[in-house]
């Protein structure tokens, strides 16, 4: 079975994946429309309606609380929204199976959380989800979906634990894409790293998003990474989008008055930083 | 049984109470504050087993399935109750895991007994309170703690491996996979206790139905026999209840869409999350 990294094109779903599929015209892979999630008695998202483009660098923006994680939590179900619809491709995305759902479309937490063992048994964890469960990687699946994430295929036989936190987050990264994922979400992927670390896995992701093909959706606070990596940048403030477009457009001639804020603070923050 | 045992008069109670007194003073001289609450247990206890005496001499008489079955019946709900008590502070959350509970301590106790008073003891007639009620007694309580630990560990797994489940789950892993080492850990723990029990039983503790048998007056290898008997249908039960309690409860804490429910602090009090 070919990698994402040796096929280059856009990553095939698996033999055993049993959800609808539809060959979609549109650019959109997700399609919000007035989406709204309440928890607790407070209103989280209030009634988003946005379209993700396939095959792009979705980065969503803003203030903390304004939603982001919340948002992008709903794009492989890990949370359900309150009222509101939610394709992925072109289908109700509650009309796939959740779990075939979540093996195309993969999500990387903000702190990668290691399962026990070396990070070969890591990946190995992932690929029984998707087929039989003594199934096991190739020696040379590990080894390129090592390299794919920046790292050198001798990590294969590391404690996963002892790894640092930018190790860490690549193996994670390197799990989320055993299942070969078509869309990739992923969480401040970079919060919980240095900036020079933070960069380099940055990089990483634009370059895996190149040779691959994969659709990425990423949560960031820092705006350096979004002028890094994305194509298309989603202003978020209080559970509402202020602003969504192509990203040269939105980074440097934002049409609301909170983005042009919210970008100049950012600024400030870097250079100072 | 070769002879009657000495008898231990109402008077004689009088003067054991001293031995409560004794616990008291310590208390006192070294100021723990804990007078009232041994008193207070003392008297409880007294109360308490003194009218199960006179309950169990009525049931005895009585002799029949139906009051039995009765009995039998009141001590799951009480067992039910107490291994839930600790779990849930609102009554919204426990009545989630009192079925559970109760369905585990029946299935375990129930299936125990059962087989011990068929197969082994052949108890006749099938209702004989004299040894239905005490096997049932000891094999209720183990399966009621078994109940509470299983039910307490699950859920402390399950909130401090919550990342880790959820990163189960993003891969596409059915709860089921993703709760499997919460859910291994919670067993393991419900089980100790029997599993404990077992090796040093004889050597650290002597069992109390044993010892209360010998002072009876049986011939101490029947005793060691029951004792055994006692010892394997606890395992038993305590197993059987561990696992049906995890096995339920592990479902609890998912959404059908194969999502981790929301944590009560985060329902009742919801603090902005990250982004």
């Amino acid at each position: 079975m070919d990698t994402p990294a040796a096929s280059g094109v856009t990553p095939l779903p698996t033999a055993v994946d049993p959800s609808p599929r539809v060959v979609d015209e549109s650019d959109a892979v997700f399609r919000l429309h007035d989406v709204r999630q309440v928890r607790g008695g407070k209103g989280i998202l209030d009634g988003v309606s946005l379209d993700v483009p396939r095959a792009g660098f979705t980065a969503l923006i803003g203030p903390s609380g304004s939603g982001k994680t919340s948002l992008l939590r709903l794009l492989n179900r890990l949370d359900d929204p309150t009222s509101g619809t939610i394709e992925f491709s072109a289908r109700p995305i509650a009309d796939y199976p959740v779990r075939a759902l979540r093996r195309r479309v993969g999500f990387v937490f903000q702190t990668a959380v290691m399962f026990a063992g070396t990070v070969r048994d890591n990946l190995d964890i992932a690929r029984r989800f998707v087929a039989e469960p003594s199934a096991t990687l190739q020696e040379r699946e590990v080894g390129e979906l090592l390299e794919l994430v920046g790292l050198d295929p001798a990590f294969a036989s590391r404690q996963a634990a002892d790894l640092s936190g930018g190790e860490k987050q690549r193996v994670a990264l390197a799990r989320a894409l055993v299942t070969k994922p078509e869309v990739l979400l992923l969480d401040e992927p970079t919060a919980s790293l240095d900036p020079e670390v933070a960069d380099r896995l940055v990089h990483t992701l634009a370059h895996l998003r190149e040779c691959t093909g994969l659709t990425m959706v990423v949560v960031t606070h820092r705006l350096h990474e979004a002028r890094l990596a994305a194509t298309f940048v989603v202003m978020l403030e209080t559970g509402r989008v202020i602003e969504s477009g192509d990203a040269t457009t939105v980074m440097n001639h934002a049409v609301h008055e909170r983005t042009r804020a919210f970008l100049r603070a950012g600024e400030e923050g870097r250079r100072s930083e | 049984m070769s002879e009657h045992p000495i008898a231990i008069a109402w008077l004689d109670l009088v003067a054991a109470s001293v031995l409560i007194l004794v616990a008291v003073a310590l208390s006192a001289w070294q100021r723990l504050g804990l007078g009232n609450q041994i008193v207070l247990g003392a008297v409880r206890a007294t109360v308490q087993l003194i009218a199960v005496g006179y309950l169990l001499v009525w049931v005895f008489a009585a002799n029949r399935w139906d009051v039995v079955l009765a009995v039998l019946a009141v001590m799951v709900v009480v067992a039910t109750i107490t291994a839930t008590r600790r779990q849930a502070k609102r009554w919204r959350d426990r009545m989630k895991i009192l079925p559970i509970s109760a369905v585990a301590i029946l299935a375990g106790a129930g299936l125990t007994l059962v087989y011990v008073s068929t197969v082994i003891v052949h108890v006749k007639p099938w209702y004989d309170p004299r040894y239905l009620i005490p096997l049932f007694g000891m094999i209720v309580a183990n399966a009621m703690n078994a109940a509470a630990l299983a039910l307490e560990r699950l859920q402390s797994e399950m909130e401090s491996r919550r990342a880790e489940v959820e990163a189960y789950l993003a891969l596409g892993a059915s709860p089921r996979q993703a709760a499997a080492e919460p859910a291994r850990r919670a067993a393991v723990a419900a089980m100790i206790p029997a599993v404990n029990a077992l090796a040093v039983v004889g050597i650290v503790s002597l069992p109390g139905m044993m010892t209360g048998q010998i002072l009876a007056g049986a011939d101490p290898t029947l005793a060691v026999r029951y004792q055994l008997v006692v010892m394997f249908m606890l395992t038993a039960a305590n197993a059987i209840t561990a696992a049906l309690t995890v096995q339920a409860y592990r479902r609890t804490f998912f959404t059908p869409a194969a999502q981790l429910r929301a944590r009560e602090a985060d329902e009742s009090a919801q603090a902005s999350p990250a982004g």
